[in-house]
């Protein structure tokens, strides 16, 4: 009767006064309510958290976080929140305002704090044949690639600030939060050896990835894959017929055996690529979220992996 | 960079510019003379507020059957049409005029359209809905266009006079003939259509553009109707031409260059268009007090 009757307490004063909540969230049944982003950031957290955080995702598998357009329950759920997880690197700009305009006390953390952020710079050979010609050009494509996720290295950076958020937020939990992150970064230790070992299969002027939008950069960067994409960083940039040329040129120039689709993007861009520079398509490349409980890539490990059996498959023919 | 590597060169290497090439053509040929009628009958804004009624439709069709090409045209089609007879018909049966009620129901339209969207939960895609991708235009799509284009130029040819008398003297063809109501709806059909063209290339918002501008650009040349159909269509297509190439050359998105070529074209125009331009007005005035 009393346990229940404190349960009930907790749940009230939750939300309402943070510090009260607090001591309360303590209790062993009382989960630490926690909203992430997007379906990848939520994979992590739930791996750190386990049991004892309640954990939401606002953007859901196979969808857009470029162009999402938040709902008020969204903000519901941020106002209930205790920690909200971010990517940052304005992968969601519409979530500062969200943020705001919820009146919520969570904690706010950017999840890719200490990674350094990757930008697309004029210097940075996009092209063989053309090399850019101005700071106007550098400034056009000068944007921070926010998908600093794609590399295990910096996965692993994402799991340890998840994990002080949520130490912080919950100091009761930090024996809980220290062990799962550490099994976790064990698992993603794992996984950096077999893309290592899967890149390295892969032959060196093969080692090229084409995606419609710039979604692997920190991927590329970390394992030696150079990359091309007829849209920016961002979904929300509308390709030009010049880079649509440029990069079915290059294909035929260098031989690039594959291109692939992307799980949040049109294919019938990348369908036109490839049938124009008789590349074949490799199959589809999750970036940007995660699949549904049907897809391949329901979690971070098995998106990492499913993406690399793709490209494999495609590229070491 | 000689003039064939200016012109030719982009189109001659790929073919996502040939197609890009077709798709443009057959968009000018059907929304060239649409676009002329709708200036003529005073119903240049309906383009657009049609265009944002399509949106429910193919948003609703994306909904049920992801990207796919019929199910988001059908769509579209439905939801055109309904908003185009539901407000024709709200005007006559009540004492709402035709302008009032084709704002209440295309906004009503584009609400719907914008909430089953996001309801969804996916916004995959939308933006290209509402922006098109004129460079990954595939087979089925170029046959759509250009079916839709001829289907244009052969009901066009059927109702040109009735379509004619109605924009000169609406009451004296009802007193002649009963041709006018039937040969509205189906301009209005075609109206529908031809934005659901150009949805697919363009996007819906854009494809509004390639209807208005050329017509309203033509307008400043010639007075005549058959030549301003001609006129309209010509500068949409050159419009389609110029917009890739300037896309290609100088790394622009594809959609608005088009567009902008297209309003470039109509602000020359106005400033020296021999009929009714701002600088042909002032020079025959002077003549005339000398």
């Amino acid at each position: 009767m009393l346990s229940r009757r404190s349960l009930l307490a907790a749940a009230l004063v939750l939300g309402v006064t943070p510090a009260l909540a607090q001591s309360d969230a303590a209790a062993p049944a009382a989960k630490l309510p926690v909203v992430a982003s997007f379906s990848i950031l939520g994979d992590f957290v739930k791996n750190v958290g386990g049991d004892r955080i309640a954990m939401t995702t606002i953007v859901g598998p196979n969808s857009d976080t470029h162009v999402y357009q938040p709902t008020p329950n969204d903000a519901k759920k941020l106002a209930a929140a205790k920690v909200v997880f971010v990517n940052g690197l304005g992968f969601e700009g519409w979530m500062d305002r969200l943020v705001k305009a919820s009146g919520t006390k969570a904690t706010v953390v950017v999840a890719t704090t200490g990674i350094k952020p990757r930008e697309r710079t004029a210097d940075e050979p996009q092209d063989d044949d053309e090399k850019p010609k101005g700071k106007k050009e550098a400034h056009a494509h000068g944007a921070i690639d926010p998908h600093a996720w794609q590399s295990v290295a910096n996965a692993k950076v994402y799991v340890a600030n998840i994990r002080d958020g949520l130490i912080a937020a919950d100091p009761a939990g930090k024996d809980v939060y220290t062990a799962n992150a550490a099994a976790y970064l064990a698992k993603l230790d794992a996984l950096q050896a077999d893309v290592l070992k899967a890149v390295a299969a892969i032959p060196d002027d093969h080692r090229r990835i084409i995606t419609s939008h710039d979604a692997f950069g920190y991927f590329g960067d970390a394992y030696g894959l150079k990359l091309l994409a007829p849209e920016g960083v961002s979904t929300e940039s509308e390709a030009s017929a010049k880079d649509v040329g440029r990069i079915i040129r290059q294909i035929k120039a260098q031989k690039v055996p594959a291109v692939f689709l992307e799980n949040v993007s049109d294919p019938r861009l990348m369908d036109r690529i490839a049938k124009e520079s008789s590349a074949k398509v490799g199959g589809t490349l999750y970036s940007d979220a995660l699949s549904d409980d049907k897809g391949p890539a329901t979690t971070y490990i098995d998106m990492v992996q499913s993406n690399l059996r793709a490209l494999s498959a495609a590229l070491s023919s | 960079m000689n003039a064939y590597d200016l012109l030719v060169g982009p189109f001659a290497e790929f073919e996502f510019m040939r197609r890009a090439l077709v798709g443009v053509f057959a968009l000018a040929i059907g929304a060239g003379p649409v676009g002329a009628f709708l200036m003529l009958r005073r119903m240049s804004l309906t383009g657009d507020a049609m265009a944002h009624a399509i949106l429910p439709g193919a948003a609703l069709g994306f909904l049920v059957s992801g990207l796919n090409l019929y199910a988001m045209t059908l769509g579209g089609i439905a939801a055109g049409l309904l908003v185009a007879v539901g407000a024709g018909v709200i005007a006559r049966a009540t004492e709402l005029k035709e302008d009032a009620s084709l704002a209440a129901f295309y906004l009503i339209s584009l609400a719907l359209g914008v909430m089953i969207v996001s309801l969804k939960g996916s916004n995959v895609d939308l933006l290209h809905v509402l922006f098109g991708t004129v460079l990954g235009l595939d087979d089925p799509t170029l046959i759509l266009v250009a079916g839709i284009a001829t289907l244009t130029l052969v009901t066009l040819a059927i109702i040109w006079r009735s379509l004619v008398l109605e924009c000169v003297d609406p009451a004296f063809l009802a007193s002649v003939s009963r041709a006018g109501g039937p040969s509205h709806i189906a301009f209005l059909a075609l109206v529908v259509l031809n934005l659901v063209g150009g949805f697919h290339a363009l996007g819906t918002l854009l494809s509004v553009g390639l209807m208005m501008l050329p017509a309203a650009t033509a307008r400043f040349w010639v007075r005549d109707l058959t030549p301003l159909v001609a006129l309209a269509t010509c500068i949409a297509f050159a419009s389609g031409v110029v917009g890739l190439l300037v896309s290609y050359h100088f790394g622009a998105p594809s959609g608005p260059a088009i567009i902008l070529v297209a309003g470039t074209a109509y602000a020359v125009s106005v400033l020296v268009g021999p009929a009714g331009g701002i600088v042909s007005g002032r020079v025959r005035r002077r003549h005339l007090e000398a």
